[in-house]
């Protein structure tokens, strides 16, 4: 199948991390829930309901691989991938986008869950690479850390083991030709033929392409332009320095920029900085760039932003508290300024973004 | 003295349902067969068996594609989700039935898959399993990061230290873990969890659990190896053999092999189910089931996959012989056979097969077809009859205790489960041998399996289960 025509990139895009109970490591004393009943499918059903309905582009699903033992925060976490795949069937236009690690993880497997998801989200799949390379999570898979300067040229060859993988089958290799007894056309389905530094994939890969073609590809803005990416995550210390940040971003060979952004509102008659100081009692908040306010303040800020970034990753700080803010202050105003419009029900995550369905790259030309 | 009275057989039987993926039984030319990787095929499955009260839903698994001659193999269904991520979306859209991922010890990390699978099961709300497989081909090696590395003897040696590895990740957080209230000192109650370390010829790891314990407490455990090896592994380590013996005699004679095994290996009698592969053909009538039994074969092994299915054991192509006529009289060109890659068949010398299969079916009159069809069914014919005489046909099995129950792959997508649920199932139910609701909410429970074997010591008898009390 030939590429498609671009897309209109009609709306700046609404990322929200749905991690746990919030961004903030006390969040956890603040949900509307009891700390034993957030390992489970229900949690995520009520997370990622809201933020479909609301009109999120994107949920993303943090994961981790070690369990810190000095916090006092939120210590277990369901696999990210599996945390999206409950939530495909039960949503309609909410782009879903787990963290998957590159460094200790099996590539094969990995691109495997990721085009699943997306079989499983009718082309909503996306996947936000991260490379950390921690010595705990070494040790758990018999492995030792890489040399850092290694880290993010092995991110981008599992990155490009797995576009390989994606298009080792092309679209229609599925043929069901009942005259000749053929269920596939085998001339469609192409070795992968990885060659990495430390690792190689032969392929074909176990599943069909999938329906994106190309599933959407986030990465930290650092480990870009090694890696191949179709999203910029831009972070900075302040919000000052985000827009400088993103600009720089947006010539580094991603084609859309988001900005990070840690957020807590004044909710309830409570204020953004009261609520903060209660928090940061139990243990602080150490994020990156972040908003502490009311949520005339934050559509403000953020419109200021999307002059500099194609959309933002929120975190808010306490789900069950700045969720609904969001939902019935933000996201409503920025429906009505026309920067931001809802994803459409049905609409890939790729044309969320604007991004074309890409050719093949084993495809005869 | 036959063993299997010691069984005290509840008279119940259970289903299970494999969507397989990747087969040649599963047809895929007729008009009714739909897509085997779209979402709305798993969906239709997973929703109908839990509309049948089934107690599993069993996803397999293949790491490398099937190749024939050295070149892909084309003429069957392929090309499936990875068991995992497909199951964790089924969670969400269903409530009781149970959730099988086949995964294997050799190309997964403990530390990883024993994570998703207390993923899965946390999801869930306590309805995962791992059917536990063995790979050792370097060719599939060639998918991942540490290719061939293991010996064919060293397989179950991985396989074994794999699953102690996982059972104690699982084990690894104390009960009570997480803060009771809001207004604990912390999520996570200090020195909560124990750190698993292994440092064996297999692994050499040392590995933080991330997660407690679901409602079932671990992954329910399925194994599938019919070797001798392969049953002493399943009664040391699993709670269900998916066995190869569906035929009553010859379930009846597995049955007495896995119990005397089992207590061998010093658990109760009854603490390993047996759950054997079918395939159900039914009809109104026997007549009508019969008809379209000889459809479905016909539609399974066409004239393509007869002569590819010798091939295979010939080392060469055989497209100049009539699929209708005699097997080839001309001997395979290799020693040893080597079968479709990825297929799970070994050979002995492809001279002597070549020449007994070539008597058997002059003795039996067969065409090339005709004996591939009936050599290719490794489970024997199937059940094919009316839904009257199906239904009376496992009343027996229920009462004999031979198996605990089947685990179905039908041979159609999405739509081959339809006249079991609506036809059989009421049928069973009337005869008193199939659960008209569900026993429990998580899939230890509705198997009627007791805690893990590391978790007995831990727990005291009332919260075992009632079948405790037969052993």
């Amino acid at each position: 199948m030939p590429s498609t025509p671009v897309p209109a990139f009609r709306s700046r895009v609404i990322a929200l991390e749905l991690d746990g109970d919030g961004a903030h490591p006390a969040s956890w004393r603040k949900a509307h829930h009891d700390p034993q009943a957030l390992l489970g499918g229900q949690r995520i059903r009520e997370t990622v309901l809201a933020a479909d309905i609301a009109g999120f582009h994107v949920s993303t699903f943090k994961d981790s691989r070690v369990v810190d033992p000095g916090s006092t925060g939120i210590a277990g976490r369901i696999d990210a991938i599996q945390r999206a795949a409950f939530a495909a069937p039960i949503t309609r236009s909410i782009g879903l986008v787990p963290e998957a690690g590159t460094l200790f993880t099996e590539p094969f497997h990995v691109a495997t869950q990721l085009a699943s998801l997306d079989y499983s989200s009718l082309g909503r799949a996306g996947w936000l690479v991260t490379a950390d390379n921690l010595a705990k999570e070494a040790r758990s898979v018999g492995r030792t850390q890489l040399p850092e300067g290694q880290v993010a040229s092995e991110a981008a060859d599992v990155v490009q083991a797995s576009r390989r993988l994606w298009d080792s089958w092309e679209d229609d290799a599925v043929i069901r030709d009942v005259a000749t007894g053929r269920y596939l056309d085998r001339d469609k389905l192409h070795y992968a033929d990885f060659d990495g530094e430390r690792f190689s994939v032969k392929g074909p890969s176990i599943i069909p392409r999938p329906l994106q073609g190309q599933l959407v590809v986030f990465a930290p803005a650092e480990l870009i332009p090694a890696v191949e990416a179709d999203v910029a995550l831009v972070s900075a210390d302040t919000t000052d320095d985000l827009p400088q940040a993103a600009q720089a971003a947006a010539s580094s060979g991603a084609p859309r920029t988001l900005v990070e952004l840690d957020v807590i509102l004044d909710s309830r008659g409570q204020t953004a900085e009261d609520r903060l100081a209660e928090l940061d009692s139990y243990e602080e908040w150490t994020g990156g760039a972040r908003y502490v306010g009311s949520t005339e303040g934050l559509v403000e800020l953020l419109t200021t932003l999307f002059a500099a970034a194609d959309g933002v990753r929120l975190k808010p700080a306490v789900l069950d508290v700045d969720l609904p803010e969001l939902a019935n202050k933000v996201l409503p105003e920025l429906h009505r300024s026309g920067l931001v419009v809802p994803p459409l029900p049905g609409a890939t995550l790729r044309e969320t973004f604007g991004l074309p369905r890409p050719a093949n790259r084993f495809a005869a030309a | 003295m036959t063993n299997h009275h010691r069984i005290a057989g509840n008279g119940q039987i259970q289903f299970g349902v494999f969507f397989q993926g990747v087969n040649h039984t599963t047809v895929w030319k007729d008009a009714q067969s739909g897509s085997q990787t779209d979402f709305e095929s798993f969906r239709r499955v997973a929703q109908t068996a839990e509309r049948g009260l089934f107690s599993a839903f069993f996803l397999g698994e293949g790491l490398r594609l099937r190749e024939h001659l050295g070149k892909i193999h084309d003429l069957d269904v392929v090309g499936r989700p990875d068991a995992q991520t497909a199951l964790a979306a089924l969670a969400a859209i269903t409530t009781n039935i149970g959730l099988v991922a086949t995964q294997n010890t050799t190309y997964n990390d403990p530390a990883d898959l024993a994570h998703r699978l207390a993923s899965l099961d946390l999801l869930s709300g306590g309805r995962a399993a791992w059917n536990i497989v063995t790979t050792d081909n370097a060719w599939t090696g060639a998918n991942f990061r540490r290719g061939g590395f293991l010996k064919h003897e060293y397989r179950y040696v991985r396989a074994e230290a794999f699953v102690q590895t996982a059972k104690a990740i699982w084990d690894s957080w104390a009960d009570g873990a997480i803060a009771g209230s809001r207004n604990d000192q912390r999520w996570l109650r200090e020195d909560a969890i124990t750190t698993v370390e292994r440092h064996d010829e297999s692994f050499d790891v040392e590995i933080t659990g991330r997660l407690p314990r679901s409602s079932q407490q671990h992954p329910v455990l399925f194994q599938a190896g019919d070797s001798p090896d392969g049953r002493d592994f399943a009664v040391r380590n699993a709670d269900v053999i998916f066995s190869a013996h569906p035929e009553l005699e010859d379930a009846k004679k597995f049955r007495d092999d896995i119990v005397a095994r089992t207590l061998k290996a010093g658990r109760p009698a009854d603490d390993v189910k047996i759950f054997p592969g079918q395939e159900f053909i039914l009809g109104a009538t026997a007549a009508e089931a019969e008809e379209k039994h000889q459809w479905v074969r016909s539609l399974q092994v066409g004239p393509e996959t007869a002569i590819a299915y010798l091939e295979q054991f010939w080392g060469r192509t055989l497209t100049e012989y009539d699929p209708d006529g005699p097997l080839p009289d001309i001997d395979p060109l290799v020693d040893v056979t080597n079968p479709t890659r990825g297929n799970a068949f070994h050979g002995k010398s492809a001279k002597d097969l070549a020449a007994q299969w070539r008597a058997d079916a002059k003795e039996n009159g067969q065409s090339i077809r005709q004996f591939v069809a009936a050599r290719s069914r490794l489970n024997g014919r199937g059940l094919v009859g009316s839904y009257d005489d199906i239904a009376d046909k496992l009343a027996e099995y229920a009462h004999t205790g031979a198996v605990d129950g089947f685990n179905i792959t039908p041979w159609i997508v999405p739509g081959g489960l339809d006249d079991i649920v609506n036809e059989l199932v009421p049928r069973l139910q009337d005869r008193g041998v199939y659960r008209t609701e569900y026993e429990g909410t998580n899939l230890r429970e509705n198997l009627g399996l007791r805690v893990p074997l590391t978790r007995r010591g831990s727990l005291t008898s009332t919260q075992l289960t009632e079948s405790e009390e037969v052993a």
